[in-house]
């Protein structure tokens, strides 16, 4: 058992799965000898030698169009882009090949390849460096999007997407990187994907959340408990495909239900969770379902950054009016 | 100093051999293979358009005025080499061992065409332009890592040579000395697009020099020369693991694809002197005037390929359709419950 952070957590599961199969390789700007700009692959070069944590050359598309290669021909690439706001230009090869092999080729080649990358705002960066756009990325039939939310659950499920037949985009919210350290046993358990997690139960309302967000809405349900309300929360963690028997049921028991996330409104994750729980569980609704999310506007330079951002006060004010309605 | 501009041709437009041609100008069994596969696909593709043009198959591009270098690239490869294609390879692929039935049922719309039995890991027709060059890189890379002696082929048309994939797989290949041969079939136009608009450099052969790495130019429609350049670059590619470019000159003597009409932006008249310089046809007159074959041989030669074609035909037109469920199941090894739900909703439509 060792007390580490977000990062460390995914710095351990990388070196467990590369000690334990030898075709997990690294490819990423800066991943070596830098041990990547947030330190997530930090001694995994020395270790494993430039072969298998390559410093590649600064060219998206290229990271991505290489990794689809290697995948289908027996390696593992695990590829780091250095933020979200640049994985763009690799968008083609992500949309265009990695997530469609599978099914062009009938099953013939695969890709498995972990996409990792940093995402979300508050870290007070140059433009680009505060995305959240990981719903484009949800929409991507082929995909999996996956992103955890504590030192336990980035090691469990780094291993589970690492060990994926299939790409997984795997998106570290890099606010709480180095927020909590937890004690975690380097013992290779995966945690399974596709599957949401219940982080605290409650029986008066759901509030359903993902990515840093989390921090927020756990804060928000303490503090529901003085108003008497008790407040179910739920992490979804794979947003692609999501876990909806957990949240379904979640709503069918408390009737009430806030969705939130830092990314814009419009056509975000909670969209589409709102649209299936109306389909699904309506009539179990005592009270309109409510979204609090980023505005749907471009992330405002850092100054202005925090207009953008979810916060406790929304969450609680939200889920009380909801309780009220 | 490798000479960026000059073009290797030992076989002329008119049938001359030059003094110093290499051996394979005598290896008169290979390239009486050559011949047939160059006829084969020659004849594959007339009747892939006739299909187009029948309805019983899809939009199509044409691999006339290339089969001679697309042939010796699929000859040349090693079977546990790796093809990256674009989708004007039909050539190199039939020599992969990809099947004339599963070409016919890839541009008739069937993923199951994809789904190669023979060269099982070649990758298939890349659309996205230049995209295919990186995949072959990473599987450069795995080879290598795999202690491999091979090399994986990537093919690109003279458009690609813009896109920054190209770029990007070139500098990749190079700085990572991976066994990467680039074979750019320049077939002077990318849709309506004439080379001359593309680049302002003098040759594409020359690209390669910012990848760190020889590029060569042949005449593509000479056989002698195109084999001898790309079993030459394949070996070097191995040999040193490193990358090597061939700029191969073609000429694109058909329309883009069966949606296009070549005579809205090039003349008669430039086509016309295109054929003169055809490949397949300086193949069969050198054949002829050694004494390989006669027109009686060429005439067999002809109609078996016709066999060949009619019974992949016949045989891809009694492919049933697929399920609906297929649409479904190829997307995840495991199929998440959100699609299991969907494909329930169609099947029961
Ligand atoms: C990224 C991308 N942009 C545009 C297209 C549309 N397109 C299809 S073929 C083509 C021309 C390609 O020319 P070239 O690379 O010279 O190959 P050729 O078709 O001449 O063999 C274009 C623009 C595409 N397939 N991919």
């Amino acid at each position: 058992m060792s007390s580490v952070t977000l990062i460390d957590a995914i710095n351990l599961a990388l070196q467990y799965e590369m000690e334990q199969d030898p075709n997990v390789v690294l490819i990423g700007e800066d991943i070596g000898l830098n041990g990547g700009v947030f330190r997530a692959t930090q001694g995994l070069q020395e270790k494993f030698g430039e072969n298998r944590v390559i410093d590649s050359p600064l060219a998206e598309s290229m990271i991505a169009g290489m990794s689809i290669g290697m995948s289908t021909h027996g390696l593992k690439p695990i590829a780091e882009f250095q933020f979200m706001g640049f994985i763009y230009p690799a968008m083609n090869q992500i949309i265009s090949h990695a997530c469609r092999m599978r099914n062009r080729t009938r099953n013939r080649l695969t890709c498995p390849i972990v996409f990792r990358a940093p995402f979300g705002g508050f870290i007070h960066a140059p433009e680009h460096h505060s995305e959240s756009t990981e719903s484009l990325f949800a929409h991507i039939p082929g995909l999996r999007v996956v992103i955890p939310t504590s030192p336990e659950r980035a090691y469990g499920l780094l291993l589970a997407a690492i060990r994926e037949p299939d790409p997984v985009l795997f998106l570290e919210p890099k606010r709480i990187y180095r927020l909590h350290k937890q004690e975690i046993d380097n013992n290779g358990i995966a945690l399974p994907l596709d599957t949401a997690f219940i982080l605290r139960e409650g029986s008066n309302i759901t509030l359903i959340s993902f990515g840093a967000s989390i921090v927020e809405t756990m804060q928000a349900a303490q503090e529901l408990e003085q108003y008497n309300v008790s407040a179910e929360v739920i992490d979804i963690a794979t947003i692609k495909p999501i876990d909806f028997e957990t949240i379904l049921s979640s709503v069918e028991k408390t009737g009430r239900c806030v969705i939130i996330h830092e990314a814009a409104k419009s056509c975000g994750v909670g969209a589409e969770i709102a649209a299936t729980i109306a389909e699904k569980a309506l009539t179990s609704l005592l009270a309109p379902i409510r979204r609090i999310t980023g505005y749907d506007i471009i992330m405002p330079y850092y100054k202005m950054e925090k207009h953008n951002m979810v916060s406790t006060t929304k969450i609680v004010q939200a889920a009380k009016e909801t309780m009220e309605y | 100093m490798q000479d960026y501009n000059e073009m290797l041709q030992f076989l002329d437009k008119d049938g001359k051999l030059s003094d110093d041609a290499p051996d394979i100008a005598h290896q008169f069994d290979t390239l009486l293979k050559l011949y047939k596969a160059m006829v084969t696909i020659r004849t594959f593709d007339h009747k892939a358009i006739a299909l187009q043009r029948t309805g019983k198959m899809g939009t199509y591009p044409s691999i006339l005025g290339s089969e001679t270098v697309s042939v010796i690239a699929g000859a040349v490869l090693d079977k546990n080499d790796v093809f990256a294609p674009y989708y004007r390879d039909q050539g190199t692929q039939y020599l992969r061992g990809v099947t004339l039935t599963e070409m016919f049922q890839f541009w008739g719309g069937d993923e199951r065409g994809n789904n190669f039995h023979n060269c099982k890991y070649d990758f298939p027709c890349s659309v996205p332009i230049a995209s295919q060059a990186l995949h072959a890189v990473g599987a450069a890379f795995a080879l290598k890592h795999h202690g491999k002696n091979n090399c994986a082929l990537v093919s690109l048309g003279d458009g690609a040579t813009s896109q920054g994939d190209f770029y990007e797989a070139m500098n990749a290949a190079g700085a990572l000395k991976l066994p990467v041969v680039f074979l750019i079939c320049n077939n002077k136009f990318a849709i309506s697009t004439p080379i001359e608009k593309q680049t302002f450099c003098k040759t594409l052969a020359q690209k390669s020099i910012a990848g760190g790495f020889d590029g060569l130019i042949v005449d593509g429609n000479d056989p002698i020369a195109s084999y001898y350049v790309v079993k030459q670059a394949i070996e070097k590619a191995k040999k040193e693991s490193i990358p090597v470019l061939i700029e191969a000159i073609t000429y694109r003597l058909s329309d883009h694809t069966t949606a296009d009409d070549a005579l809205r932006y090039r003349t008669q008249e430039e086509l016309d002197n295109a054929w003169l310089k055809d490949g397949v046809n300086r193949l069969k007159n050198y054949l002829i005037k050694n004494s390989i074959i006669n027109q009686h041989d060429v005439e067999n030669i002809l109609s078996d390929a016709k066999t060949e074609v009619k019974e992949a035909v016949e045989k891809y037109l009694q492919i049933q359709l697929q399920d609906v469920e297929d649409l479904f199941d190829y997307h995840y090894a495991n199929i998440p419950t959100i699609l299991a739900e969907q494909k329930m909703e169609l099947k029961n439509v």
